[in-house]
């Protein structure tokens, strides 16, 4: 295990590496920017639909305080809850830029930590959402329930799901980070996750503002 | 004494994998094309393949044909006729003309740019790979898909609600059975090949261009393909959001198209055209993008108003994000909707004619010569024109009123789908058989092939036109004898099996020109391009030393100067680039090894599929989790493994 197996693809191309890429952008950094573009259309689709059907459902449980047959339901938002996961979230962010910057300053021991934190904030996020998903559950929201049920699982179960990937691949960098030794050469796989890691991140910003804040 | 036996016996799996890998580095045997990463041979299984499902798709239209040759036919009854219309167009667009292309965009596209493979040669095997799980399984539904039974009990299986599976005809009120099911996992999975393919080729064609390639001295083939994929990476997620949906309310009882909920089976059809219409397009580009290099070669002339063809290429690609509702002019949108859509639809009728007057404009003065491929690149530009101008009733609203699910709709997409994108690739497979196979097509036959697939396809379809304005709608299957349709269809089905005897011919004639001895050389075309430069078929390294690009048509001009008067004349002992090829051997080039680490990786999700299929049933509900830890497996030995040895 002298040479780390992602390094090969650095600096032993998939091509001859007779010379560099065209644009000299690196060719991984460019998939990842492509898949993060066609991520936005995934994302819009599943946001689209929920603004689509926002408040056009004929049964309670409602998001925001709603009336059915005269009789007052109360909303199933929890905005300060919400709002602290949210925070969580944001700051998992932080530490993966602390994470890139530890390794691009050769610091192995300092990329594991704030890699290991990411993936610790990540996970706190995910049993945030867990409960959230039980509270709601406990109040009646089924997947089946209401537009409301349908849309709002669908649209935030994707997004846990890839919040999902994200701890995955965060655990797993670090597990072969330690073992492999990675140098600053190999910042650039930090680089990437952390580009995807920033995006579900946004993503939730955007969730975060058009499905709990902005109350129609 | 067992002990030792078991330690005889256990290679590790990574030894395992070596093996493999050392098996498949020989470039025999079978390893060699599962574990393969070549661009070439991904193309040639892309290829392959897709014609595989092509007979298939093939032999359902000809029942399909065969049912409608009379009136009151009862060859097959209304269910099976629902499935195999449904079947028919799915497997032809998702597993035939879309395959097709990117076969072409794996063989050309780095010998066209001057590289040694894609960029991403695992992720290209994984595209493959998963794009045959995804055929397979929506394929398996025929078996599978019917709950009155299997195909052994005379029960068709297989999907039932057309191939754009509109809501709520796919809901499980409608459409009970796993068919749709099958349907809707299938497709995710060659939305995600297609994916993944779209990236590779975009980053292939932006990073891996041999020096001195700007991105206007490209074939115009490398062109459409970047837009082609660029169009693929921002369609395909609109379809995989709306397939989700739709399977979590036939799986888990979702009500994202549930009236009684208060939703609209409307979202259905917004979203499957707005992936829909990209698709449309997405089908075409490519068949644009392989006239635009037969016309020039035969034309023996560059290829005319190169950057015009360029940007109304891109124009295409961006305005077919405008036109979707052009679908659902009948649905109720509203005048100011519809009026909307159907200026932007004959808007993008405009750069699909700019390329149409430069194709023309190319062979302008050339001295042309006219073989299978020049035939088809003319047949294609006839043909789609034709195609184009009958979009352009549709575009108009009141026209399209008259023509909504008539067979004028069925014409015309089979106008521009056969006379357009399959024109075009039938060119491609005759002009670049040679270069792959190192065999030239037979001339003969390939004309018998042209004459009686272009004939019998316009035997087929323009009766169809005339049926569609005598009102016959699609999707019946069967019509009573006073309608006045039976003549026509009669020559519609006796066209479809001139299309089949064309296909015979073409089929005869691969394998006779593979038989024969004679040798097609590198350049048999006198080409432009510079795939042309190296030997047919292509050394595993391509280029054994990367060409530096000059001009566009840079090879033809390592081969010919422009006299004063215009007229080509031949270099001597040009058309070389560098040393002799033969000598690749010890070049010290590094590929990428084999690896079969995409090929498991991609069974995974079919895999999962069948598993979320039949959940309710306890014994193949584990088919979930085996499915997720053979995608991890692959995917994980894949990030660790070191991708040259």
């Amino acid at each position: 295990m002298q040479h780390a197996p992602t390094a090969d693809v650095q600096h032993a191309p998939t091509i001859d590496a007779g010379h560099e890429t065209s644009t000299g952008i690196d060719n991984r950094k460019l998939l990842m920017w492509l898949f993060l573009a066609s991520e936005c259309l995934f994302f819009g689709g599943l946001i689209g639909t929920y603004l689509l059907y926002r408040n056009s459902g004929v049964a309670p449980p409602c998001p925001q305080d709603c009336v059915f047959d005269g009789v007052m339901y109360q909303g199933l938002f929890d905005i300060p809850f919400t709002s602290i996961s949210t925070f969580v979230l944001l700051m998992s962010s932080v530490s993966m830029v602390l994470a890139l910057a530890a390794i691009q300053r050769n610091d192995r021991r300092g990329l594991g930590i704030w890699l290991l934190a990411t993936a610790l904030l990540g996970v706190t996020f995910l049993a945030g959402q867990a409960f959230e998903f039980t509270a709601f559950y406990n109040e009646g929201l089924t997947l089946n329930a209401n537009l409301f049920g349908t849309t709002f699982f669908v649209l935030t179960g994707f997004h846990g799901a890839h919040v999902s990937v994200g701890v995955l691949m965060l655990v797993s960098m670090y597990i072969v980070s330690q073992r492999n030794g990675w140098t600053k050469e190999h910042s650039l796989n930090v680089e990437l996750l952390g580009l995807y890691w920033h995006f579900v991140d946004i993503v939730w910003i955007v969730i975060f503002t058009l499905v709990y804040l902005i109350q129609t | 004494m067992t002990g030792a036996v078991i330690e005889q016996r256990t290679p590790t799996i990574g030894e395992a994998l070596r093996r493999i890998r050392q098996e498949a580095a020989t470039y025999n045997g079978v390893w060699s094309w599962l574990a393969t990463v070549d661009h070439k041979r991904i193309g040639l299984m892309y290829g392959a393949t897709a014609f595989v499902f092509f007979l298939i798709g093939g032999v359902e239209a000809l029942i399909i044909r065969l049912q409608l040759a009379r009136p009151e036919s009862s060859f097959v009854d209304a269910d099976a006729y629902n499935r195999l219309f449904t079947m028919h167009g799915t497997t032809m667009i998702f597993l035939v003309i879309m395959p097709l292309a990117v076969a072409f965009f794996n063989l050309l596209v780095p010998l066209m740019i001057g590289a040694r493979d894609v960029a991403f040669p695992r992720l290209n095997a994984f595209s493959y790979w998963l794009f045959l799980s995804g055929g397979l399984l929506m394929t398996a539904s025929f078996f599978t898909g019917n709950p009155g039974g299997s195909i052994f009990d005379g029960k068709l299986g297989a999907p039932d609600g057309g191939w754009f599976g509109y809501a709520p005809l796919t809901l499980n009120q409608f459409s009970a059975g796993t068919g749709i099911d099958y349907w809707a996992f299938g497709l995710l999975i060659l939305g995600i090949a297609s994916m993944a393919g779209g990236f590779n080729f975009v980053v292939t064609i932006i990073n891996m261009r041999a020096p001195g390639m700007t991105m206007f001295k490209m074939p115009l083939f490398v062109w459409m393909t970047l837009v082609t994929s660029f169009l693929i990476i921002f369609a395909m997620p609109v379809i995989t959001v709306a397939l989700f949906q739709l399977l979590f309310d036939r799986l888990f009882g979702g009500v994202f198209f549930s009236v009684a909920a208060g939703g609209t089976p409307l979202l259905w059809q917004h979203m499957f055209w707005l992936f829909g219409h990209p698709e449309v397009y997405i089908l075409i580009l490519p068949a644009m993008g392989i006239v635009s290099e037969i016309l020039p070669t035969f034309s023996r002339k560059p290829l005319f108003g190169y950057p015009f063809i360029v940007f109304s290429g891109i124009a295409i690609a961006f305005m077919s994000w405008g036109v979707w509702a052009h679908h659902m002019y009948t649905t109720g949108l509203g005048t100011t909707a519809n009026a909307a859509f159907g200026i932007s639809t004959i808007l993008i009728a405009v750069p699909t004619g700019i390329k149409i007057f430069n194709w023309l404009g190319t062979m302008w003065g050339g001295s042309i010569r006219i073989n299978t491929p020049m035939l088809f690149a003319l047949g294609f530009i006839a043909m789609f024109t034709i195609g184009g101008l009958t979009g352009m009733l549709h575009s108009m609203v009141p026209s399209d009123f008259q023509q909504q699910d008539t067979y004028f709709v069925v014409a015309h997409l089979h106008q521009v789908l056969i006379g357009g994108a399959l024109f075009g690739l039938f060119g491609g497979i005759y002009y670049w058989f040679p270069k792959f196979s190192g065999k030239l097509l037979n001339e003969k036959w390939g004309q018998l092939h042209f004459w009686t697939m272009f004939i019998g396809f316009n035997v087929t379809f323009q009766p169809m036109m005339i049926l569609g304005l005598l009102g016959m709608p699609r999707r019946i299957s069967s019509y009573s004898d006073g309608m006045g349709w039976g003549l026509w269809n009669m020559m519609a089905t006796a066209g479809a099996f001139l299309i089949a005897f064309s296909i015979v011919v073409f089929m005869v004639n691969v394998v006779i020109s593979l038989r024969s001895k004679e040798k097609a050389g590198a350049d048999p075309w006198d080409g432009r391009t510079l795939e042309w430069a190296i030997p047919s078929p292509p050394p595993a390294y391509n280029f054994a030393e990367i060409p530096q690009v000059k001009a566009l048509d840079d090879f033809w001009h390592t081969k010919y100067v422009e006299s004063e008067t215009g007229v080509p004349v031949p270099v001597v002992a040009g058309g070389a680039y560098g040393d002799d090829h033969d000598s690749g051997e010890g070049l010290g080039i590094h590929l990428p090894s084999p690896s079969i680490l995409p090929l498991i990786a991609a069974l995974g999700p079919a895999i999962m599929a069948a598993g979320f299929i039949y959940y309710d049933n306890p014994w193949l509900l584990p088919l979930i989790p085996v499915g997720v830890v053979i995608t991890l497996v692959g995917v994980f030995g894949w990030a660790l493994e070191p991708a040259t040895e």
